[in-house]
């Protein structure tokens, strides 16, 4: 029998810690929506998705009202679009990414991800019209988002695309200017991207899955707060005391990802075990952080931290499910987390330190907004240090950043919702142009003689 | 199957009255009742079976959500499941 004291912890933790289920993302392979008409692909690619997704929120609110768990996104991942339109005879793809957004809307998610190409040995003809059409796509659309994978441990990187991704990024900061240049923050630069993520906006369905899938990403960066604040004991005692708590968030994860499964007759995938923030008050990454006794983010000390953090979030969640992928660790996302966002706007948290973070947790940099006038052979170059971390360290890198049109340092963009509040953030101006220039590939890391 | 409902709010006269008719209305069945009251603090948690639920469950943590709400009390029932899920290995 459950005892009073613990139903008052778990109604708590979803009452006044935010406790939630981040998301439930349901993969979709389109495989069988190949057609030389592009016209005909689009009508296949919505009819496909509808047909499998149709049930999807309608079952994530039941859930979300039976077991009294908020689920607050409930969102649809597909295969990477780049080798679905490689059939079809056209150039421009963005009626492709308006299949996926029709989709979207129809089946009532509020993100659909896999507008993507994986491009880290080579392009083929389809991931480069993909990518040209990139920054249409993503703004004529309004919840697709996109990945392009330009690095792999086993690859390299691959430092054409790094290159044309600076420009990207660029174009879609000024066609979405009007908005913060938003359309940047429905795309991510990844090394070594992980098939089965459900987080946005880095969601596609792998070439490994299955014809449909269910994977749940969990949160409760304020939970593992509200238990630090509790804990006076040394890093032993705060790793403990983290790896019980992930344990107990993954498995209310792993409940909700089995029961979506079974109602909806969809094979269930992964757990991602990920302590996501928000901008919410109290559901704070860096909040964890301070609680660990760092005056603020940013300071001295993050990076061991962060790394403490990351690795007990997985050894507590590992336990609690049967199959754990995606991302899985803690997240930085600059605009998403209250506390990150006031360390940016002090000065406290710089890029370079975040650089130094994402060395030692899930994801990479994400969601940081620079100045507007910042060179796409910047952006390349900061793309090109991330995604090197990455490929030398066998791991999963990113780069979400935004070089928001026509701001400065000191200035600040207003997403909303989740994407939150970016402080424009400093770089520097010193030229890696002709760098970036060479082009070619970063030959793949020994993976011996490691120092 | 097993629904927890938990009831906090300020104590007054007639709360357990109020929920067990509730529960009888809609033919859930009460197994196991832990109440205390600390200083004005009304806390109660109760484990009923819903296996005879005359109504869909959905309607029944509704209809006790509004229970709550016209009485000033926080009423939450959630499957029995998420506890043991998250406290029991």
């Amino acid at each position: 029998m459950i005892t009073s004291s613990e139903i008052l912890e778990t109604l708590h933790m979803i009452e006044n810690e935010h406790l939630d289920v981040r998301t439930v993302t349901m993969g979709i392979s389109l495989f069988d929506c190949c057609d030389p008409d592009p016209k005909v692909a689009c009508r296949k690619i919505v009819d496909k998705i509808c047909a499998k997704a149709q049930n999807l929120v309608k079952t994530g609110e039941q859930i979300e009202k039976e077991f009294g768990i908020p689920i607050i996104n409930k969102r649809i991942s597909v295969t990477p679009m780049s080798m679905i339109a490689a059939a079809s005879k056209t150039e421009d793809y963005t009626c492709f990414a308006k299949a996926m957004q029709e989709a979207a809307d129809r089946c009532g998610v509020n993100f659909i991800g896999g507008f993507s190409a994986l491009v880290h040995k080579g392009f083929t003809d389809s991931d480069l019209k993909l990518i040209q059409s990139l920054p249409q796509a993503l703004t004529e659309t309004s919840n697709v988002c996109s990945s392009v994978n330009v690095a792999s441990t086993k690859a390299g990187i691959n430092m054409d695309a790094v290159r044309m991704m600076g420009h990207t990024i660029k174009d879609l900061a000024y066609l979405t200017r009007d908005q913060g240049s938003i359309g940047c923050a429905k795309l991510v630069v990844f090394a070594n991207v992980p098939e089965d993520n459900p987080f946005m906006a880095g969601a596609f369905h792998g070439v490994g899955e299955g014809e449909c899938v269910i994977n749940v990403g969990v949160s409760g960066p304020g939970v593992v707060k509200t238990a630090l604040e509790k804990c006076d004991g040394d890093l032993s005692a705060v790793a403990e005391t983290i790896k019980k708590t992930a344990f107990k968030i993954t498995r209310m994860g792993q409940l909700v990802a089995s029961e979506a499964s079974r109602r909806l007759n969809v094979p269930f995938g992964i757990v991602d075990l990920s302590l996501a923030p928000t901008p919410a008050i109290g559901d704070s990454v860096a909040h964890i952080l301070e609680e660990m006794g760092l005056e603020q983010c940013g300071a001295h000390g993050t990076t061991a931290a962060l790394a403490l953090l990351n690795d007990a979030v997985k050894k507590g969640g590992v336990m609690a499910s049967s199959h754990v992928g995606g991302l899985s660790g803690a997240f930085i996302p600059v605009s998403e987390d209250a506390g990150m966002i006031r360390a940016a706007e002090q000065g406290t948290l710089t890029l370079d330190k975040l650089e130094a973070m994402t060395a030692v947790c899930s994801v990479g940099l994400d969601m940081i907004a620079v100045p507007g006038d910042t060179s796409a052979d910047i952006l390349s170059a900061i793309i090109a240090d991330e995604i090197a971390i990455g490929v030398v360290n066998t791991k999963t890198t990113a780069v979400r950043i935004i070089p928001a049109y026509g701001k400065s340092v000191g200035d600040q963009v207003e997403f909303g919702g989740l994407l939150g509040t970016a402080p424009v953030m400093p770089v520097r101006n010193v030229s890696p142009a002709a760098f970036i220039a060479r082009g070619g590939r970063i030959p793949a890391p020994m993976q011996s003689l490691k120092n | 199957m097993r629904a927890i409902i938990t009831v906090t709010g300020k104590d007054a006269v007639g709360i357990i009255a109020q929920v067990s008719a509730a529960c009888t209305e809609a033919k859930a069945n009460i197994e196991d009742i832990t109440q205390k009251v600390f200083d004005e603090l009304f806390v109660m948690v109760m484990l009923v079976n819903i296996d005879g639920l005359s109504v869909k469950f959905t309607d029944f943590v509704d209809r006790m959500n509004e229970l709550g709400k016209n009485n000033g009390l926080a009423i939450h029932t959630m499957h029995e499941e998420i506890f043991n899920a998250m406290h029991r290995i």
